[in-house]
């Protein structure tokens, strides 16, 4: 396992980078981190919609949800594939189409985390914005958000995760992210697939691992600070 | 726009339908494989030995922080070079890739639901425990008749989201070659260009399958019966 870790590690971080396009471990971040921060808004104002006094908006947004949650991301990556181009009029890479399916994907989850988040908050927040004279998007901007995001962010920590694990999918259209380099390099030790894919599963743990504790630890420091310890 | 005629030449049809076999027999066959193992390792969790307790540690957040493809391909390419040669000949004479990608989606999805079910025994109250031990049970006999039913109704809606979650994760096989639905789905639309309404269609059969688990799902939350109602 060291053997490979220790003949292959650029291939691993960064792919057939500075010769080549970036890969690896740098590329399965960006693509995670991009999904992650263009995912992200949208999914507040899907979560927003979700609670929102108008019914056919919560309906709408309600809908969207299920039908993304439904569908498998292989599946939307596939009609990413397919409809990217068509709706941009040009060729598209296959990075873009995988962060546009990633986006999608994500952005429905996220959903539900905020949604949980703002339906956790107290009614009274929202009743004495509005009788503080605030309009419904006042409100929701400078009242509820900002305490429902504060609440959901070990959540969201460990949506990333997911988003990080997700990221791997984009190997099956051609993208140079991790997954892609432990393809490459069992292609070329050829003898040895049993350790390339554990180094390639320890990447992808040492991530995700830390990530998910950092979550917890997240978690635990805003329950402190929520019993007024810290 | 939408002509679906193109399904009843040249048999494509019978590859759809077989594609569809496919996912639901990997479905229900990994489905049970991991319903057997989330139980195993919920019970070596809940055991008084702490190596137990390490081991499943260990096997949980292993599946917990691997993205599900890597673990596929793990099995796929990894596992077969440390078989011994029987075994090999063995799963060879069956279908190969059918087997491994059930394996691997068994044990991702088994460790997922040992940790539902934990979470679904931390909601039975210690007394019931208590209760089952001076009524002269063992300890296994404790959790088999008194722990295990009642945690397992407890852990309800988490368990259907598990199988959701297996049932759109099988669509990942078709990265080592199943013949499930997504693979049938690429091969009719390689074989037609007949993209959007194939890809279309398969949509539709996945939505019909998550869709009835999430209604599932929801029906569970809604009628949760709490444990001796406190």
């Amino acid at each position: 396992m060291f053997e490979i870790l220790h003949d292959h590690l650029a291939l691993f971080l960064v792919g057939a980078w500075p010769s080549g396009p970036l890969g690896g471990v740098a590329n399965t971040l960006i693509l995670a981190a991009l999904g992650l921060v263009a995912s992200f808004p949208l999914a507040i104002g899907v979560a927003m919609a979700q609670v929102s006094p108008w019914r056919w908006l919560r309906t709408g947004a309600g809908a969207w949800t299920r039908l993304v949650r439904g569908i498998p991301l292989l599946l939307i990556i596939f009609w990413a594939y397919f409809a990217v181009p068509l709706l941009v009029g040009a060729e598209v890479s296959a990075f873009t189409t995988a962060v546009c399916a990633i986006i999608v994907y994500e952005s429905a989850f996220l959903a539900q985390i905020v949604r949980a988040g703002l339906e956790s908050l107290p009614r009274g927040q929202m009743e004495s914005a509005r009788s503080a004279g605030l309009s419904w998007l006042q409100s929701m901007r400078y009242v509820q958000l900002p305490q429902a995001l504060t609440n959901m962010l070990p959540s969201i920590v460990n949506q990333s995760v997911s988003i990080i694990k997700a990221t791997s999918l984009a190997y099956v259209i051609g993208v140079p992210e991790l997954t892609y380099s432990a393809a490459q390099v069992n292609t070329i030790t050829l003898t040895k697939p049993l350790q390339t894919f554990m180094v390639l599963a320890a990447f992808y743990f040492v991530l995700c691992f830390a990530l998910s504790r950092f979550a917890g630890w997240l978690e635990r420091r805003i329950a402190r600070h929520r019993l007024g310890l810290a | 726009m939408f002509d679906l005629s193109f399904l009843l030449e040249d048999g494509h049809l019978t590859l759809l339908r077989n594609g569809v076999l496919t996912t639901v027999r990997l479905f229900v066959v990994s489905g049970l494989m991991a319903s057997a193992i989330g139980i195993v390792l919920a019970t070596l969790r809940a055991l008084p030995v702490r190596v137990c307790k390490a081991l499943v540690v260990v096997i949980v957040e292993y599946h917990r922080n691997v993205p599900m493809l890597v673990q596929i391909l793990v099995w796929y390419f990894g596992v077969p070079q440390i078989l011994p040669e029987s075994l090999k000949l063995w799963i060879n004479a069956s279908n190969t890739e059918f087997f491994l990608a059930a394996v691997a989606l068994s044990l991702n999805s088994g460790a997922f639901v040992s940790e539902d079910i934990r979470s679904g025994l931390r909601a039975i109250p210690h007394t019931q425990q208590e209760a089952a031990w001076s009524i002269g049970l063992t300890y296994l006999q404790s959790l088999r008749y008194v722990i295990l039913p009642q945690g397992i109704r407890a852990a309800l809606p988490a368990l259907v989201n598990q199988a959701l979650l297996l049932f759109k994760n099988s669509s990942l096989a078709m990265a080592i070659g199943v013949h499930e639905l997504l693979y049938r789905t690429k091969q009719i639309d390689n074989l037609t260009f007949r993209t959007f309404d194939i890809f279309l269609v398969a949509t539709i059969l996945y939505l019909i399958g998550t869709l009835a688990l999430m209604a599932l799902s929801e029906h569970f939350v809604k009628h949760r019966r709490v444990p001796l109602g406190v």
